[in-house]
């Protein structure tokens, strides 16, 4: 990705080449991220679908990713920043193994590099148009944290991003507790998939769940939900008024 | 007649014999002249002596003590030469990036030596804690002491010695490395990177025909995920880790103090770990009664940021083994054996009273 200089004129225009390297509007994108605390680490789910703007396209992205020994990274949004992104800390955690010291990037720290990396971005008006949740545990202590692509970042016990911060925070908000079993934790996240794939259109029904604990990261094999599309509600939407949809 | 002539004789001769002595042991640094005052002085003696066996046996006794004399000085001065030859009388010393035959680069040896002429700076740590102390040396009685210990961050600090200067731009490097990665990675630099890029830019400077090394050495202590660390930096670009080191003027009495209780100080409790690093800095002092005026202490560990302890907290723990100044040779604290090592230190230090002012003597140039 060349870097070239705007050059500024009367009415602020820039350069056409600058514009061209510039990420406007987001093509291939992934839909919401969910995850949580539980009582051994982490727990993250995502499915697997890249949409094409309205059409279903890729069906076998994976958007979930684990970063050195300690870390889970899960994106929603354009699918090849979120590559762009992996490249970055791919790099980045090269560099620290080679010191081969004794000291590693946990996810605090990577969670803080990423927020300065997106933040800088968007300073220059190219952001990476992603929002990461980034997961991990070191030494015991659990962190799960999220940053947007204007660089908003912030810890909690449970995040998720687009559609996920509607349809499943609420969710979470009511039933997560500090000390969910893995069966528990995964119930509750299947329970938040599955709204989510009720009401998303970008959602597919093949998803994968992400389990980061002290010994390390497992990713499930993907799997499908079971739903029941026969709601009285949704056999009959328009039972009581008539002519409406 | 005879016998006045004999008293006066006898009153010349041992005016001139105690002449003599006098300029044998007295002016020691006119040696040349002074074999021939001595000579003379035997040459008069004789002239006006009057009792033959006497006065022979003291010509003996004379000719043995200048010929003693005149050996210790010989080799005095052949160390001296030997010394200057290793300094000053070779052609491959005037750049750094000149090696000699033997594979030395001079510069940057003489840069340690500007290390050996600063004054004393010790390090020691235990699992949790790295304790680092320094003299005070002031350039005169009117200024205030140098400052040789600087925070790097909670985390970190560092004791110089060595050319001041250069070792204040170092810590602003270390500073702002340390800052730098705070903001990124929001979590402390751990000491081990921070002296590798210390090494590394120590190291460029080592090879650069338009640089010179940096003269100050660095004892660097801080924390990093497996606990408390204390490196030492050398101008050449060597790092190496210390369980506890002295640098600086002097300081061969402290490691030799340090070499002795080094193996206990692993597991030692913060107190007993500011104790041995007075102490340490009293053996650097030689004599000298120790106040805390004179020393700087400054202290970091797993839970507790760095941070300098001030002169109370110092003076509460020198009281503690120093009831009575002229009594601590006899304390049991005290190790009787640093007596001598400490008077063989001077020599070994090219001289250890004009050496602590060396710390200043650079700015003055």
């Amino acid at each position: 990705m060349t870097f070239t200089i705007p050059i500024e004129n009367g009415n602020g225009v820039k350069n056409a080449e600058a514009d061209s390297q510039r990420t406007l509007y987001p093509y291939v994108t992934g839909t919401s991220v969910v995850a949580i605390k539980y009582k051994d680490g982490i727990l993250m789910a995502s499915d697997m679908g890249g949409s094409y703007g309205s059409t279903l396209r890729y069906k076998n992205i994976e958007r979930m990713k684990a970063i050195g020994k300690h870390s889970l990274l899960g994106a929603s949004g354009e699918i090849s920043d979120f590559q762009e992104i992996l490249r970055y800390l791919d790099e980045l955690m090269l560099n620290d193994n080679m010191w081969d010291d004794g000291n590693s990037l946990g996810p605090k720290e990577v969670h803080n590099y990423l927020t300065r990396v997106m933040y800088n971005r968007r300073n220059k008006f190219n952001p990476l148009w992603n929002t990461l949740v980034l997961g991990g545990v070191k030494n015991g202590e659990k962190y799960l944290g999220m940053v947007s692509m204007i660089g908003v970042s912030f810890e909690d016990n449970h995040v998720a991003t687009g559609f996920g911060n509607h349809l499943a925070r609420p969710i979470l908000r009511d039933e997560w507790r500090e000390d969910l079993s893995f069966e528990e934790g995964v119930k509750l996240l299947e329970k938040c998939m599955r709204v989510l794939l009720y009401r998303d259109r970008s959602a597919i029904n093949k998803l994968q769940i992400a389990k980061m604990t002290e010994e390390g990261v497992t990713v499930s094999e993907p799997y499908s939900l079971k739903t029941f599309w026969d709601f009285k509600a949704f056999t009959n939407p328009t039972v009581g008024a008539e002519g409406s949809w | 007649k005879k016998k006045k002539e004999r008293s006066l004789n006898r009153v010349f001769f041992f005016f001139f014999f105690l002449l003599n002595i006098f300029l044998l042991f007295f002016k020691l640094e006119e040696l040349h002249h002074e074999i021939d005052s001595t000579n003379f002085c035997m040459f008069l003696i004789f002239l006006f002596s009057s009792n033959n066996s006497l006065v022979s046996r003291l010509l003996l006794l004379l000719k043995i003590s200048q010929k003693s004399a005149l050996l210790s000085r010989r080799k005095r001065e052949e160390e001296d030469e030997e010394e200057e030859a290793k300094m000053f009388r070779n052609q491959y010393d005037t750049d750094v990036t000149t090696w000699s035959p033997t594979g030395r680069l001079f510069q940057v040896e003489y840069a340690m030596e500007a290390v050996k002429q600063g004054s004393a700076a010790i390090g020691l740590r235990s699992r949790s804690h790295v304790v680092l102390a320094c003299v005070n040396k002031a350039q005169s009685e009117l200024s205030s002491h140098q400052r040789k210990i600087f925070k790097v961050d909670d985390h970190i600090g560092v004791a110089i010695a060595g050319l001041t200067a250069d070792g204040r731009v170092l810590s602003r490097y270390m500073r702002s490395e340390s800052i730098n990665h705070s903001f990124t990675y929001e979590s402390p630099l751990p000491v081990g990177r921070l002296v590798v890029h210390l090494a590394d830019k120590a190291q460029v400077c080592t090879q650069r025909s338009w640089k010179r090394p940096y003269g100050v050495g660095l004892l660097v202590g801080g924390l990093d995920e497996s606990g408390a660390h204390l490196y030492y930096n050398c101008p050449s670009g060597n790092y190496f880790e210390y369980q506890a080191f002295a640098i600086g003027s002097r300081s061969q009495a402290a490691k030799t103090y340090l070499e002795r209780r080094f193996e206990s100080f692993g597991d030692s409790s913060r107190e007993d770990l500011i104790k041995d690093a007075i102490l340490a800095v009293r053996e650097t002092l030689q004599g000298e009664t120790l106040k805390s005026s004179l020393c700087t202490v400054s202290i970091l560990g797993v839970d507790e940021p760095f941070h300098f302890l001030d002169q109370e907290a110092i003076q509460k723990v020198i009281d503690t083994f120093e009831k009575v100044p002229e009594e601590d040779e006899g304390e049991g604290e005290a190790d009787e054996g640093e007596a001598e090592a400490a008077a063989a230190a001077p020599a070994e230090q090219g001289g250890g009273a004009g050496a602590g002012d060396q710390d200043v003597a650079p700015m003055e140039m």
